[in-house]
């Protein structure tokens, strides 16, 4: 479904990303750890399209389209969907009318008609009910004085109506209490699916308590280092960053001499 | 003509290109027909006064209220006439305040405006619509309409205001309207500005609130040439309350100036003041928003707001609040910014499946959206929320 190979990328002067391969086959669930700074929140940029990263080598394919190709919003409607770490807020645009909007975009985009106004928010009433949020909530301004819960939930809604190929999770956890964590992560699951892919990106293994993943990469210094099996997370848990992060730092030494 | 307070006064637009063009105000033959392509929502339903080169037109114009209700007259008869008094003691008071060339030229065209009367504790069912007319399919054409509106004690006003130029010659509308609101009346006044971009127009709009009153103005500004907007608030009574509210969304190479004054003359006033304005293209906004306080104006609540997006390198704004206060117990604030699209926002919407085009169009209409709700009537409110669309989704 996704095939990155040797992506490199910049913001600015900085290289963030020096050389990322990543294979992701349908239904599988793949999380990426690292320490702070370690190009996690680049690469999921990178992915749905953000202007201020320039990709300096490499490809991404996604389901045999050059990602790197599309506009960001091609890449949404070709199925890829990114949650945001700090999902912005909009005054002046309901949550209801601009998820109307992007849900017609996509069908729109894939030769569907526009859902008529009943089949929209029958289909809202049930995706609702999946993330625990309100519709008084959806009627607002998007985001505008949402608590952090409330915005990570109003993403996770966002994606269970946009049924993406490709979800990719940036930091989903973070800000969350245990309920709001909960919450979250019953949505996600709820949305796995032997055609959708999972990339949870994340700091803390708590979130893969709840979501299980495949696979687990460890991201350093812009590099995937390691890479395994759930277990890797719970190691990773216990005896933090620093166990990986010497090893590599020592052998870069070493190289060096 | 004092020059050195006209520089100031008109610094930042250039208004003779306009007035050195000769124009004919010739009588023209505007039919109904070419009156339907501009009439607005809700028209089955409203008084509509049009003005057709400046001159009122009664066979265009559709007066549904009684005689009883609300009094349509031409200024000369109701100089003379049972109302001698009232227009004599409020008439031109605008020029106390306006003393430059282009307001006096259209003095002279005073005995040709229309007195309109509400009186005492009516509240007529029907809206006024006026419509300015000029009729470019000729010759360039100029227009001076003046028109005096009392809003007599208790009384109820809606009124709405819109242009249009016929034809492809340039047109100069120079209007003054000048409307008095006496104690407890209730005025909500609404400013439609949409033409072509060969209709220029410099326009004021004097209002003087007499007895404690309350004021309500929202100013649309979408098209035309050079458009200069004299909005000034006479609080000549205490405890008045005001609210003026602008939009200008230009594109092209359309200039609009708002020019806006609120005069606090006596204690105990409120006024709340927002403009917002995008420019797009070569265009130009300028807000000037001067807010005097005299020394009598104890306890003056003034509060103005100006904001603004430009969309193109080529676009300017010129902003400038000019706050003057001569009592010591007053609260005033004015503030003022300039910036662009939220690139955050236009990304979000972009990552959910929303093309450039329309996000942005999302974005711009959710900006203008606070201005537009100050429309209270909503056939007028949806009538300019199409408006808007059809003017942010063209080129």
């Amino acid at each position: 479904m996704l095939s990155i190979k040797n992506i490199h990328a910049r913001v600015e002067d900085k290289e963030i990303l020096r050389g990322i391969n990543l294979e992701i086959k349908a239904g599988e669930v793949h999380a990426i750890m690292g320490p702070n700074g370690s190009g996690k929140s680049t690469l999921s940029s990178v992915l749905a399209g953000r202007e201020e990263y320039e990709v300096t080598e490499g490809s991404v394919a996604f389901l045999g389209k050059d990602l790197l190709d599309l506009a960001p919003e091609d890449r949404a409607r070709e199925g890829l969907f990114l949650a945001f770490q700090y999902p912005v807020e909009i005054p002046g645009v309901s949550t209801t009318n601009f998820v109307k909007a992007a849900v017609n975009e996509k069908r729109k985009y894939n030769g569907e008609e526009p859902l008529d106004a009943v089949s929209f928010l029958k289909l809202m009433k049930e995706k609702m009910a999946m993330v625990e949020i309100d519709q008084s909530l959806l009627s607002r301004s998007i985001n505008e004085g949402f608590s952090g819960g409330e915005k990570k939930r109003n993403e996770v809604f966002q994606m269970a109506m946009l049924e993406p190929k490709l979800a990719i999770l940036d930091e989903t956890d973070s800000g969350l209490d245990i309920d709001a964590l909960r919450i979250v992560a019953n949505g996600i699951n709820e949305l796995r699916r032997p055609d959708r892919a999972f990339l949870v990106i994340t700091h803390y293994q708590r979130l893969l308590d709840y979501i299980q993943p495949d696979f687990v990469h460890v991201l350093y210094k812009g590099r995937i280092v390691k890479s395994g099996t759930k277990e890797l997370a719970l190691e990773l848990e216990e005896k933090g960053y620093d166990f990986i992060t010497e090893q590599i730092d020592l052998a870069a030494l070493s190289g060096l001499q | 003509m004092d020059l050195t307070n006209f520089k100031e006064e008109w610094k930042y637009t250039n208004i003779s290109s306009v007035l050195e063009k000769a124009y004919v105000t010739a009588p023209s033959e505007v039919s109904a027909e070419d009156l339907n392509a501009f009439r607005m929502p809700g028209h089955h339903k409203a008084n509509e006064l049009v003005f057709v080169n400046g001159r009122y037109a009664p066979a265009l114009s559709q007066v549904l209220s009684s005689e009883n209700e609300l009094v349509i007259l031409p200024l000369k008869e109701a100089m003379n006439g049972f109302f001698r008094d009232l227009v004599s003691s409020h008439l031109n008071k605008s020029a106390d305040y306006i003393k430059d060339g282009v307001h006096a030229l259209n003095g002279e065209y005073m005995q040709e405006g229309m007195f309109i009367y509400v009186p005492k504790g009516l509240k007529p069912q029907h809206p006024i619509y006026m419509y300015h007319v000029l009729d470019g399919r000729q010759a360039p054409v100029m227009a001076q309409p003046r028109n005096l509106i009392y809003a007599d004690e208790r009384s109820r006003l809606q009124l709405t205001e819109t242009y249009a130029t016929l034809g492809t010659s340039d047109s100069f509308c120079n209007e003054v309207l000048e409307i008095i609101v006496a104690q407890d009346a209730y005025v909500e006044y609404y400013k439609l500005q949409n033409d072509v971009a060969h209709a220029s127009q410099v326009n004021t709009t004097h209002i003087s609130q007499i007895g404690r009153s309350y004021v309500h103005t929202v100013v649309i500004s979408l098209g035309g040439g050079i458009v200069r907007n004299n909005m000034n608030l006479v609080l000549d009574a205490a405890n008045n309350e005001a609210h003026m509210y602008g939009l200008y969304l230009l594109k092209g190479k359309t200039h609009v100036d708002n020019h806006t004054l609120i005069d606090n003359k006596q204690p105990g006033c409120f006024s709340n003041q927002l403009y917002k304005g995008i420019a797009d293209d070569s265009s130009t906004g300028v807000f000037n928003g001067r807010i005097m306080v005299q020394p009598d104006a104890q306890k003056t609540n003034a509060y103005q707001s100006n904001k603004n997006i430009l969309l193109s390198d080529n676009a300017t704004i010129n902003a400038k609040p000019q706050l003057e206060i001569f009592a010591d117990d007053v609260k005033c604030s004015h503030g003022c910014t300039v910036g662009q699209l939220d690139e955050e926002a236009l990304f979000y919407l972009r990552a959910r499946g929303i093309p450039r085009e329309k996000a942005e169009v999302l974005l711009l209409q959710a900006y203008a959206a606070d201005i537009v709700a100050q429309i209270k009537p909503m056939t007028v409110r949806a009538y300019v929320e199409r408006l808007i669309l059809e003017h942010l989704s063209v080129g």
